[in-house]
């Protein structure tokens, strides 16, 4: 599997002129494949606005990290506030787009990404209210689980996160668009045929005419 | 009007089971000093409201390891593998809010109200249907105020008075754990005198701090961790 060319297809999502939330883990790396020149403001539940790339040892200031623990840049334009001004502006939809990992997205766009119950539930963090209130959430995940089963469902089995919230899904093997119809294909990998794809999906995928490739 | 204490007398005002707001997301914010203090004069049976655990063997995650602490009110704690450990085999009770949910409990208790309503996983497992209610045709659900007896927080600087200044993402749950608990405390390690503090710079003001600790050096908890680049 190439994490690689993942995060690399899911960064052509960002546009100029965006604000973005990135979810902690693979979410987040795509950063370091944006433009320099790019004007996006990216947003870290801590209280940023304008989290740039990782800083590196020598320019890592103890006082400035991401939602996920790492030591960051900023960028011109940036501004830093309370988690109360932090979440105003989660659930006041003033994010453009918030990319989000899971482990179960289903074919309605439901997502379950908290909790495991008896096995993992750490608590929701800020994943509700981005969720629920991001203008469009794009989830980016592995298409499997570690044992191979689908995490593209027909139906999500664990606790949601919030119902009817995701708009795409791009994982390792396809790209997905979740839509009134149903579960869209618009892109595969490179590396996969079409079979193989239905065989590892559990979902019921909507096969058009053309499929792009990535 | 001068609040400086030493860090003992001003941990000192703190009983066994006293309910603590600690600022900090992650390291940034956390006072680490005033939470050394608190483990070295050993008071029990706490309730902490923290927006995370920290990470193994430093800020509050000692705390909850020395068995001081009862009950965690937090929203994520998933860098803290023990923390997690202690909370399933119930040594300790953690409730858990979603994390603006917290923040927004905390600023609304700073401000003097008592709650306020929501929109925010009404249909998910932690909404019981007795929260809800219909209001102006939405159904919404009622989030109570969350005060604490007592706030230990991390400025950037303060003055004598007690006007605080936060740095980067050390700001974070300071200033609105500043303004809901009854007795706030305030470590610094930039102190300075009345009157050299911008008026219109100033985060916090001094009416809702009660003390203030002038820190002369800084533990190593403070610095970058240089685990984050060890890959």
């Amino acid at each position: 599997m190439s994490i690689d060319r993942l995060v690399r297809r899911a960064a052509q999502e960002i546009k100029s002129g965006q604000i973005i939330n990135l979810g902690i883990g693979l979410p987040t790396m795509l950063i370091e494949y944006l433009p320099n020149d790019m004007e996006v403001l990216i947003h870290s539940e801590n209280g940023v606005l304008g989290a740039w790339k990782k800083a590196p040892r020598e320019l890592a200031e103890p006082q400035l990290i991401d939602a996920g623990g790492n030591y960051i840049t900023m960028r011109a334009g940036g501004s830093i506030f309370d988690s109360a001004v932090s979440f105003a502006l989660i659930r006041r939809s003033k994010l453009d787009i918030s990319i989000m990992g899971a482990f179960e997205v289903d074919e309605k766009g439901n997502l379950a990404n908290w909790k495991i119950p008896g096995r993992f539930s750490p608590g929701i963090g800020g994943a509700m209210e981005l969720a629920q209130k991001t203008k469009k959430v794009i989830v980016l995940c592995t298409h499997n689980d570690k044992s191979g089963q689908s995490k593209i469902l027909k139906q999500c089995t664990l606790p949601l996160t919030a119902k009817h919230c995701v708009s795409r899904i791009i994982t390792d093997k396809a790209v997905m668009d979740i839509t009134d119809e149903g579960l869209l294909l618009k892109e595969m990998a490179q590396d996969i045929t079409l079979q193989e794809l239905i065989a590892c999906t559990e979902a019921n995928l909507i096969i058009p005419d053309t499929i792009g490739r990535f | 009007m001068n609040k400086q204490q030493t860090i003992e007398e001003s941990i000192a005002k703190i009983p066994h089971g006293a309910v603590i707001m600690v600022g900090g997301f992650g390291s940034p914010g956390t006072p680490f000093s005033l939470i050394n203090e608190l483990i070295r004069q050993g008071q029990k049976n706490l309730t902490l409201i923290k927006n995370d655990a920290n990470e193994k063997a430093i800020g509050i995650s000692k705390l909850i390891e020395n068995g001081q602490v009862d009950k965690l009110i937090t929203t994520h704690i998933g860098l803290n593998k023990g923390v997690v450990e202690m909370m399933n085999s119930g040594q300790m009770q953690v409730m858990f809010f979603p994390q603006g949910i917290l923040a927004e409990k905390i600023r609304i208790a700073g401000a003097g109200s008592f709650g306020f309503l929501s929109d925010i996983g009404i249909d998910s497992e932690i909404t019981d249907p007795s929260q809800l209610i219909e209001w102006q045709g939405k159904t919404l659900k009622i989030e109570s105020a969350l005060n604490a007896d007592f706030a230990l927080i991390h400025a950037q600087k303060a003055d004598l008075y007690g006007n605080l200044i936060y740095r980067a993402s050390a700001m974070n749950f300071n200033p609105l754990m500043a303004m809901a608990a009854n007795h706030v405390i305030a470590e610094t390690p930039n102190i300075v005198p009345v009157g050299d503090l911008v008026p219109e710079s100033i985060h916090t003001p001094s009416a809702f701090v009660a003390s203030v600790v002038a820190l002369q050096s800084l533990t190593k908890e403070y610095e970058v961790m240089e685990r984050r680049f060890e890959y």
